[in-house]
Formats: C-alpha cells, structure tokens, sequence
C-alpha cells in the first residue's frame, strides 16, 4: 500500500513513524545523544512513554512489555548503549521480541555524536552468547523509516532482539521521505492466565544450554534465509567490489555511479542487515571480484564480520578504508579506488 | 494449590515466604492474574515452584522488568522476589526510582544478610562486625535499612513493611496488605527476614537464634 504523502523529516522523525506505522505502543527512554530526538518526537505525538532513572531501566521495562504482549521500545546511545545490553543480553536468551533504535556515538567512552561506525560489534555481539540478534544497517531517511517497522515485525516474528543501528548524521539530517505506509506488526503475550509458565534463563546442566543455544543459532540460520537482507549494485561483471553498510553505504553507492561513469568495473555490496548477514550474495559477489574493499568509519568493525563470514575457499585479497568515527565522502571514497 | 518441589537449601527460609505468598494470592483470587518476576540470586530458584506464572530476570533488574509487564498489563498482580542484595546494592538505583514514581508493583526481599548463592559474601543487610567470604575479620559498616530508607520517598497509599520468615501470622497480613496497596495501584515493598543456614553455618536451634537477633537489628512491622 502506497500513499503520495511524500515529507519533509527529520531521522528521528522516520524512525519514530516507522515505530508508529509497526503499531508500536509504547516507549522506554533515557536521554542522550543522538538518540533522544527519537524519545521526544514519540512523546510529543502523544504515545504512551516513560522516562527511567537510566538505560537500564529502560531495557528491562521493554523487557517486561513485551512478555506481557505489548509492541515497546527504546533508543539509546554509546554509553547507554552499553548499559542496554544487560537487557538485551535478557532479551536474547529468553527469546524476547526487544527492539531498540541505536544512534551510534564515535567512541570508545562518550566519544563524539554525529559520524560513528563503531557499535558494530556492541549491537551483533555484545552478550555472553552468540549474537542472535536482528541488526539493521538503514542507509537514509527511507530505509531509517522501513527497517524501524521492519525490526518491530521480525522481532515479533522470530523471536529474537532486534536494533535499528544508525547515527546522529541520519537521525539528524532533514530530507524526503516517500512514505511507505507499512503494516503494524503481530504481538501476542508471552505468557497467559490459562497456563502456568515456568521460564528460566539459567540452567542447571551445561548440556541444556548448550542444547538451547544450538536451537537459537538453528532458528537464527532459519530466519536469515529471509532476514538477510542486502543491496547489490553493479555486481554482475565486478572486478572491484566494495563493502559498506549504513551512510557510509550510501556514499559507496555514489561513488559506484561516478566510477562506472570512468569504465571501472566497481560494484558494491551494502548489508541492510548486519546480523544476520546475506552470506550468500557476500560470497557470490566476493567470488568474482579481483579485490573487495571494505569502507567503514571504524577500524575494521564491518571487516571483521564481513571475514567471519566470507567462504573460506574465496581467496580473493582485501583492501581497506577505514577512518574511526569520521565521516566518508563520496570523492574519498572515488580516489581510494583510483589509488589501488 | 499444588507446589512442586523447592530446590532450595535445607532449612532455606525462601520456600516459607514463598508458599504463604501463593496462598495470600490464592486467597485474594489472584493466581491467574498474578505474575511472579524472579531477580538472580537464591531467588532464581522459585522458577518452576509454584502454581503462578514466574520467570526468572537478571540480577537487579526485576523492579524494571516488572514495573514493565505490570504497564503493559495493569489487571496483572505484580511481584518482583528478589535477594537484600540484589534490591538495596545492584538494584537500589531502580528500585527508588520505582518506588517514587509509585509504580504499582509488589517487591518482596528476602534478607538473609548475605550474598547466598555466591557462597555467603556481605550483602548491604549484613550487620556490623558479622563475619562473611568478603568480611572475614567482620563486616566494618552498618547494615542498610531498606523499607526506611524508601519511606521519604514514597506516595501516600504505598506499602513498606518488615516481617520475619518465623512470624507466619504478620506475614500473612502484610502479604494482605501488599495485595490491597496493588490494587489501589500503589507501590509496595516487603522485606522478610530469612533463615540461611548454609552460608550462616549454623544448624537447628542456632539458627532460630540468629534470625532472632537479626529482629533487634532490623525491627519488624510496618514502616
């Protein structure tokens, strides 16, 4: 279903109408920034909130929502970010629709807040487990909007914590968003007055956990065949293929159009999600290239998943740009393949 | 009511509290709406006791967890069990925050003035000079009065009481009286002095006497 009503917003203001449009119902929140404006606007439009004494707070009040059925969420940040996992870590072992919306601070400690690739790592794997987590990488204002209702209606769907990972220069920034109007997503509770539910996080024998996780990471690898979610461009007869997610994507994308325009043979493969991640199209672009690129603002957060995850008979060599939380512009971008 | 079997300590205090909080459910028709959040710590073990819906959280976290399920559902009975330390240390910051805002929920410690699964380290309720894993020559500071502390911040209407896992007849009440606070949508906070014999390392008698002597430490009734 598509509506003409195109609109000028801010980040912030997509996130939280995607929130909206999924049939989001209620919000835990803890100011900092980049992320407050996502609380803020959720309140101003007159949603159902509450402001906790921290981040931690405001994940387990998410946690105890959704057990009872209720679509809630939070925002947070770089440090409070880190408080969060404590929830989320929750969240993942009991298998808790969490979703949380993430304006990535340049860090370590409380670092800066507009230009930040660096809670990569935080968001996949930042719990004593495996990383079952949903994470979703939006490049610009629409996919801020879509991914934002999506996490609501795969949290729900396959049970397991998702984040919307983005940063203050997208939360931030004013532009168009062509509204999709998207569905509200399906909740249930997780408990109910007819039958009586024992639910445990800690287990007595090393081997029943071990069993629950090896069902986690089935469901997980069941999911991604359709929750991996990615954008080729140019990938067919690529000889350079770059990797990169979220705005610095976007700038990735640019510079494909500009290089292409020049006869280089420069294709790019974007992860919307992070985790899980479309392996599958990773490898079979990664296969044909001569040399893969990965561009992030961070010092490898996105090479390292994009190594793990890459098939090991792909011998393909590796190049890197990588400026730690400073933005990436289109021309660097251009001139970095020219240089190789 | 049917309870399975607890998997506490021998002599634990806990399975005490517990079966009287189910019946005072019980007894107030609660037992389907009623929801029973664990904190990490000996509490953990209640998950697969009692004939209520229970779930086990993190350690310090299930005031927040609560306060959330009890938002989302507000015809639920809300309790949150939790150990001295994981309301009045790990959780404290959370638990006056709830308590302020009279958030509707019902928290019930159990203070056994140590850290008991962890092998009996001080806890905030371990008293001056008791020795423990972490205090060996005897605990330095005084112990931490929870239902006083939060009695400045609470609203009218909210509950804070103190009873004794060998005072059946006062907890009972309180028990009434939390369940009524809920109700009225207020806040309410039950501490109940246990027996732990294990990390106490006392046997029978020894142990009466102890949680005996806590009570001139701690007084007993509403705060």
């Amino acid at each position: 279903m598509i509506s003409n009503n195109r609109q000028f917003v801010t980040g912030a203001e997509a996130a939280v109408q995607g929130a909206l449009d999924a049939g989001a119902e209620m919000m835990y929140g803890y100011p900092i920034t980049p992320a407050t404006e996502v609380f803020t606007i959720w309140i101003k439009k007159g949603q159902k909130y509450l402001q906790t004494e921290d981040e931690i707070a405001a994940g387990f009040g998410v946690c105890g929502a959704v057990i009872a059925g209720q679509k809630a969420f939070t925002c947070s940040a770089g440090p409070g970010h880190i408080l969060m996992q404590d929830a989320i870590s929750m969240a993942e072992g009991m298998r808790l629709p969490f979703v949380a919306v993430i304006g990535q601070r340049g860090g370590p400690s409380s670092g800066t807040v507009i230009y930040s690739q660096q809670e990569v790592i935080l968001s996949c794997f930042g719990g004593n487990g495996e990383g079952h987590r949903l994470v979703y990488s939006p490049s610009n204002l629409d996919e801020l909007y879509r991914l934002t209702a999506l996490a609501f209606h795969e949290a729900w769907q396959y049970k397991f914590p998702a984040i919307v990972l983005t940063d203050g220069y997208l939360l931030k920034t004013k532009g168009i968003l062509d509204e999709t109007k998207a569905e509200p997503a399906k909740a249930h509770p997780l408990i109910n007055e007819e039958t009586f539910r024992h639910w445990r996080n800690i287990y007595n024998f090393e081997e029943e956990l071990r069993d629950e996780v090896l069902k986690m990471e089935n469901d997980f690898a069941a999911a991604a065949k359709e929750a991996a979610r990615a954008e080729e461009v140019q990938t067919d007869d690529v000889e350079i293929l770059l990797v990169a997610h979220g705005i610095v994507g976007a700038a990735a994308k640019e510079a494909v159009d500009i290089l292409r325009g020049q006869g280089i043979k420069v294709g790019l493969f974007r992860p919307i999600t992070l985790r899980p991640l479309a392996k599958e199209k990773l490898d079979k672009a990664a296969a044909k290239a001569k040399k893969i690129i990965v561009i992030e603002s961070s010092l490898g957060q996105l090479a390292r998943l994009v190594r793990d995850q890459l098939a090991p008979e792909i011998s393909t060599p590796f190049d890197y740009l990588q400026k730690p939380a400073v933005g990436i512009e289109v021309e660097e971008i251009v001139n970095f393949v020219y240089g190789i | 009511m049917e309870f399975k079997p607890a998997k506490f300590c021998p002599g634990c205090g806990y399975p005490i509290a517990l079966m009287l909080l189910a019946k005072a459910i019980e007894k107030a028709g609660l037992s389907k709406k009623a929801v029973i959040g664990l904190d990490i710590g000996c509490a953990l073990l209640a998950w697969d006791h009692l004939p209520i819906n229970t779930f086990q959280t993190h350690h310090g976290r299930v005031t927040s967890t609560m306060l959330g399920f009890k938002r989302a559902k507000p015809d639920s009975f809300c309790v949150a069990v939790t150990g001295d330390g994981g309301a009045y240390a790990i959780g404290l910051q959370n638990l006056l925050h709830a308590a302020k805002r009279d958030e509707p929920v019902f928290v019930l410690v159990i203070n056994n003035t140590v850290y008991g699964m962890t092998g009996g380290q001080s806890a905030p309720t371990t008293l001056k000079n008791q020795k423990t894993d972490t205090h060996p020559e005897g605990n330095l500071d005084e112990p931490f009065f929870g239902p006083e502390l939060l009695k400045n911040l609470v609203a009218a209407g909210a509950f804070l009481a103190r009873t004794a896992v060998n005072e059946p007849k006062q907890m009972q009440e309180f028990f009434e009286r939390a369940i009524a606070a809920q109700k009225a949508g207020h806040f309410s906070l039950l501490e109940i002095l246990s027996f732990c014999p294990t990390n106490w390392r006392t046997r029978g008698a020894e142990t009466i006497a102890y949680l005996e002597s806590l009570k001139q430490a701690f007084k007993t009734g509403e705060v």
